[in-house]
């Protein structure tokens, strides 16, 4: 094999953050002691990328994942050139282009010809090339019309369609793209698409940061996932991208767990928000508390009841038998309802709603609408709602959970307290998914997605 | 830092253009366009005339036509307070380009004097009509050394806008201290009032007016254009040439230590 395209080696970038204080301070104190640059020192430092090693061979393609603010774009501007590492090496062979900010140097006012020919300048070119690729360039962005317009009457998907078609037809030997694909309609982006493959083949190194993961899996012969500045994974895009969307996941889980927990917290001890009237009921003040919202279909969080039975515990159980907030479309989910009534009681309801993030019911059930007569109700109990299949596409849902009276008065009401999420490998829409297979007859085929 | 002078006159074609786009866009849209490059000094020249002969007729001793003899400081002088008034936000409001784009930012604060100097080009032409109006005493000799100056004001323009730039990223606040400071050395400057014809009490101030360098641009201008004689000031002329080119390298140099951290701090 060949020198590799991107050499980082060992690369740690630290930003420094100065207070605005403290520039008051430094500009005086650096007057005084007349040492400007010694007197730059930071109040606080920032490591964005934290030792990073990577090379990627000629000709590769090499996605970039992980959260926001782990030091993706970072790692493309150092690789770029625009800032320099805090400590370690890059090593970039052959001509670059970044398409990091799109149209980045377009004055407003003056046309977006004379535009091209400077941006083109800025990115590399000389102009006799601008000059020859220049209706390509037009082409390409699908600007024919405008392009003697000042580049401010443009619309922003004009503006970056220009910068996106000038930055292309740079002809780099590496090409650095920070999530820059989401610039046009449909249309366009499947031309953008088309040019990286074009790219590929012709056996350009590519440097892609996204968050769009079906296109390191599609795209990338390799995948690298940086997490707080570290990489914590790097090879087959497949794999990277699955322990990348487990942890995504696992991430989720803690996210809503806690909010779940502040939630019902709230709840419980009465403080909320003032427009939920119904909700911040003590139990030795049952009356006025009885009858919860009026549309009971709208969607306010909240809890309310006399407390005869309290839910003391709701928990969601997946398919590991595990506890969790974070379900798989077309998996198992079990719902557990512990409720303690002090009392015997012989009339109850348990009952049950489910809401997308719209606050639309999907669906609500109860024990009385499924004909279970009410006996006894006493002590520490616990009731499980089963599904078999979580039919549901890909969202944030909530769950109602109740136990009251036939009548309707309710002994203790959880609005929309319980949050859990449904992940999905396709995204299909809507919140129902039923059960379902496609079958083809006559001379109807598709094509088998190969990698 | 010499790696990096070089790599500078690849960009040639990007200043090029970047000053051209600078020119058009400003006066993009206005009905009289590049025509303002004119009237501004016009108007400004036709006001101090009107001023001078008819307002406040007794001019400075030495100074007679007072407006010419104002306005051979004066163009230049707007050329360098502009320049350095621009230069100082120049990489802030650049920082786009500095941020997102490979990009050797020293081209902002060049693009920056170097299009004020083609509007001082620009105002040349009202000058020399006055010049022929009021039958200045021109000699070719003399005109051959106005290059020279211009050449001389551009280094030590462009070294004073580096520093000014590079610094401003870090210190806001020269912005504002700037335009104060530009006041006081305009009144500082030989351009309003004679070096050559300071009246007796006033000589003791000569020394100081000598150290600020502006002063030998503005009488080597005024000799040149205004002042009958030979061209007297060369000396110090040919000093400030070599100051200025040793004060660029200086300025560059600071200016290259503080680029790695212009990207993180626009």
């Amino acid at each position: 094999m060949t020198s590799p395209a991107i050499e980082v080696s060992r690369v740690s970038k630290i930003y420094r953050r100065y207070s605005q204080r403290k520039q008051f301070a430094t500009l005086k104190s650096a007057l005084l002691s007349r040492s400007l640059i010694k007197n730059l020192k930071p109040d606080e430092t920032f490591t964005a990328l934290n030792d990073i090693t990577l090379t990627v061979p000629k000709g590769r393609t090499l996605g970039v994942i992980g959260r926001n603010g782990s030091g993706k774009s970072t790692l493309l501007k150092l690789v770029a050139g625009i800032t320099k590492p805090s400590e370690g090496t890059v090593k970039v062979d052959g001509r670059i282009s970044a398409l990091i900010e799109l149209g980045a140097g377009f004055h407003p006012e003056i046309s977006g010809r004379e535009n091209v020919f400077i941006n083109g300048i800025m990115l590399g070119l000389t102009k006799r090339e601008i000059t020859e690729r220049f209706d390509e360039i037009v082409d390409f962005a699908e600007m024919k019309d405008f392009i003697d317009a000042p580049v401010k009457t443009y619309s922003s998907g004009m503006y970056m369609r220009l910068g996106f078609a000038v930055a292309i037809h740079v002809d780099p030997e590496v090409l650095l793209v920070d999530e820059v694909l989401a610039v046009g309609d449909e249309g366009f982006t499947h031309k953008c698409l088309d040019k990286f493959g074009e790219f590929k083949r012709r056996g350009k190194t590519i440097l892609l940061v996204t968050h769009s993961l079906g296109m390191v899996e599609r795209f990338c012969d390799e995948a690298l996932w940086l997490d707080a500045g570290r990489i914590k994974g790097s090879g087959d895009p497949k794999r990277i991208v699955g322990a990348y969307i487990t942890d995504v996941e696992r991430q989720e889980e803690r996210e809503l767990a806690a909010t779940d927990a502040k939630a019902r917290e709230s709840a419980s001890s009465g403080v909320v928000s003032p427009d939920e009237p119904a909700s911040a009921v003590l139990p030795d003040n049952p009356v006025e508390t009885a009858t919860g919202p009026a549309d009971m279909f709208r969607a306010t969080e909240g809890r309310w009841g006399s407390r005869e039975v309290e839910i003391t515990d709701v928990t969601l159980i997946g398919s590991d038998g595990e506890p969790g907030h974070v379900f798989h479309s077309g998996e198992r989910l079990d719902v557990k309802i512990r409720m303690h009534a002090p009392l015997p009681i012989d009339d109850f309801v348990v009952g049950l709603g489910l809401f997308n993030a719209e606050g639309v019911c999907c669906y609500g059930t109860n024990t009385y609408i499924e004909e279970l007569t009410p006996e006894r109700l006493a002590g520490d109990t616990e009731a499980v709602f089963s599904i078999d299949s979580l039919e549901l596409v890909e969202g944030t849902y909530k769950l109602d959970v109740a136990v009251h009276k036939i009548d309707g008065y309710p002994y203790d009401y959880h609005r929309l307290l319980h949050t859990f999420r449904v992940k999905s490998r396709t995204k299909d829409v809507g919140f129902y998914r039923p059960r379902h297979a496609w079958r083809f007859t006559g001379d109807m085929r598709f094509k088998k997605i190969d990698q | 830092m010499l790696h990096n002078l070089v790599r500078l006159t690849r960009y040639r074609a990007l200043i090029q253009s970047l000053v051209a786009r600078d020119l058009k866009a400003r006066y993009r849209g206005s009905a009289l366009g590049f025509f303002w490059s004119f009237i501004n000094p016009l108007t400004l020249l036709l006001i101090y005339t009107f001023v001078f002969k008819y307002v406040m007729p007794n001019a400075p001793p030495g100074t007679d036509p007072y407006p010419l003899f104002m306005f051979c400081g004066l163009l230049p002088w707007t050329w360098f307070a502009s320049s350095l008034t621009e230069s100082s936000g120049v990489l802030i409001s650049g920082g786009n380009l500095i941020k997102k784009v490979l990009f050797p930012a020293e081209i902002l604060p060049i693009v920056t004097v170097t299009a004020n100097m083609i509007h001082f080009f620009l105002a040349l032409p009202i000058l020399v009509v006055f010049l022929i109006y009021y039958k200045a005493p021109l000699s070719v000799g003399e005109l051959l050394c106005f290059p020279l100056v211009v050449l001389v004001q551009f280094i030590f323009t462009l070294s004073c806008a580096l520093i000014l730039s590079a610094l401003t990223v870090h210190f806001r606040d020269i912005k504002d201290i700037l335009s104060n400071v530009l006041t006081l050395w305009f009144f500082a400057t030989p351009i309003i009032y004679s070096y050559l014809h300071m009246p007796e009490a006033a000589q003791g101030f000569k020394r100081y007016l000598n150290l600020n360098p502006f002063t030998h641009l503005a009488i080597s201008y005024q000799e040149i254009l205004f002042f009958n004689g030979p061209f007297g000031h060369w000396k110090w002329l040919a000093a400030l040439g070599v100051a200025s080119v040793l004060f660029f390298f200086v300025a560059y140099w600071v200016f290259d230590r503080l680029r790695d951290s212009f990207a993180e701090e626009v």
